[in-house]
């Protein structure tokens, strides 16, 4: 395991076979990290004393959000590897991260909401957080409408990069700029960050489940960039030589 | 001698656009429409209306930037000059730039000339309008380097207007809080003096990078 020759799995007819053999082991895991997560979320962890039963949708929100942040910096990652060594596989991985990332940030944004109206008494309030997370929802789908519109893979591939990459320099300038005028319109109405300390056992449930996460989204990333490749390499000898694409 | 392509370069947008008045007034008057259709739908309430004034101008002069945001490399890719501009022995970055600067002087400084007349119907004293017209001569150009980027990358692709607000608006958000933020802070006594400092901070490094990134979303279009 020492020497493991990445640029051997840059290629993506290599890849595809480590992907295949890889997915089904993040998939199991997913399983088992969700189970787990939520037994303790939903079943361990003890009611919280100011917000009663209502604070268990942490368990679900917290990870999502963490998640919509760390897939748009896998994004980023592969859009300047795409860039620098001009590798196909890396076009294909930001693409097969995409439409993930806006799942969870849509899904934060969702449990937000619905955290919000028992807790704060309103759907939304315009919190530097909450702010910037539905503009990073918004930079999730101009990179899906970007790649969509531009047919031709290799220039929709590095239109994608450059716009992910932008997107992730803009990322922390908009979190800022929320923060600074948030708090000149009005003092924090809501501040999360002054919750009283969390027990060991919530933080162990929301980790299973950001864990769960991970897992769910290499899994399906794995997947997705299988289909990907299989539709690029449509053209190539290997891809009619597979034992699915020939049964 | 690249000083002199800047120049040329700059020259023949500006006249480009000056001939083809139409399109260059159509952003403005969108502009003054935008400006004059929020009190109808508000109510004439000064007081309201004073307070909104600084957010609805700078939102119409994002909006109004974009319309005219996607014919800044349009004419030029379709009849081949960008290929010429990427072939030539001066960077295409630089030439890039002096697009981008003609690009804010036709679309730009129309709009920071008009905002305080625009201001006048919100009833901002001297003073706000002042600020406002200071922050959009700040932030403006900022709107015009970003945007361009997005221009670049949308450059000849199915529904690209659309597209092109979809990309670019998120990013306009800082100008838009801090340059609409600036009023309101001289407003409430605390002096616009840090907005400008930030507006600035956005405008060198965005000067800097964004011809960069616009060169190379233009050569990606172009291949």
């Amino acid at each position: 395991m020492k020497n493991i020759n990445w640029f051997h799995y840059a290629a993506p007819q290599t890849f595809y076979g480590l992907a295949g053999k890889a997915w089904p082991w993040f998939a199991v895991l997913a399983t088992a990290f969700m189970v787990a997560g939520l037994w303790i979320g939903f079943a361990v962890a003890p009611t919280d004393f100011q917000q009663g039963e209502g604070y268990r949708i942490i368990f679900v929100h917290v990870p999502a959000s963490w998640m919509s942040m760390v897939i748009y910096l896998a994004m980023a990652f592969w859009s300047v590897l795409g860039l620098t060594f001009n590798t196909r596989l890396s076009g294909m991985m930001t693409r097969a991260l995409a439409p993930t990332g806006a799942l969870f940030a849509f899904l934060s944004l969702w449990t937000g909401a619905l955290w919000g109206k028992p807790m704060w008494g309103a759907w939304w309030v315009w919190d530097a957080r909450l702010t910037s997370e539905l503009i990073l929802f918004f930079l999730y789908l101009g990179y899906i409408a970007l790649t969509s519109a531009i047919d031709d893979t290799r220039r929709s591939d590095r239109a994608g990069a450059l716009i992910a990459i932008v997107g992730a320099i803009n990322v922390p300038i908009i979190y800022f700029s929320v923060k600074w005028w948030n708090t000149l319109h009005q003092g924090a109405s809501v501040s999360l960050t002054q919750a009283p300390s969390m027990a060991a056992l919530m933080l162990w449930g929301m980790l299973l489940v950001a864990l769960a996460f991970w897992a769910y989204s290499i899994a399906l990333v794995l997947y997705r960039v299988r289909t990907l490749i299989l539709q690029r390499d449509s053209h190539a000898t290997w891809v009619h030589e597979l034992e699915e694409v020939t049964r | 001698m690249s000083g002199g392509a800047f120049m040329a370069v700059l020259r023949r947008d500006v006249l480009l656009a000056l001939r083809r008045k139409s399109e260059v007034l159509t952003a403005v008057f969108f502009f003054v429409v935008v400006a004059a259709l929020f009190p109808l739908g508000i109510g004439p309430e000064l007081n309201t209306l004073r307070l909104v004034a600084p957010g609805v101008l700078w939102v119409g002069a994002l909006l109004s930037s974009m319309l005219a945001l996607q014919r800044l490399f349009e004419a030029d890719y379709r009849d081949g000059t960008l290929e010429q501009m990427a072939l030539s022995p001066t960077p295409l970055a630089w030439l890039v730039s002096a697009k981008l600067l003609a690009h804010w002087l036709v679309s730009g400084v129309p709009l920071v000339l008009l905002a305080p007349v625009l201001g006048l119907q919100f009833d901002l004293s001297t003073d706000a309008l002042t600020t406002l017209t200071l922050a959009l001569l700040l932030g403006t150009p900022v709107l015009s380097l970003v945007g361009g980027i997005g221009a670049a990358l949308t450059l000849g692709v199915r529904g690209g207007g659309v597209l092109l607000s979809l990309l670019v608006l998120p990013l306009f958000i800082p100008v838009l809080v801090f340059g609409a933020g600036a009023v309101e802070a001289q407003a409430s006594g605390l002096g616009a003096q840090a907005h400008f400092s930030i507006l600035m901070a956005m405008l060198l490094p965005a000067a800097f990078f964004s011809p960069l990134a616009c060169a190379a979303a233009l050569r990606i279009a172009l291949e």
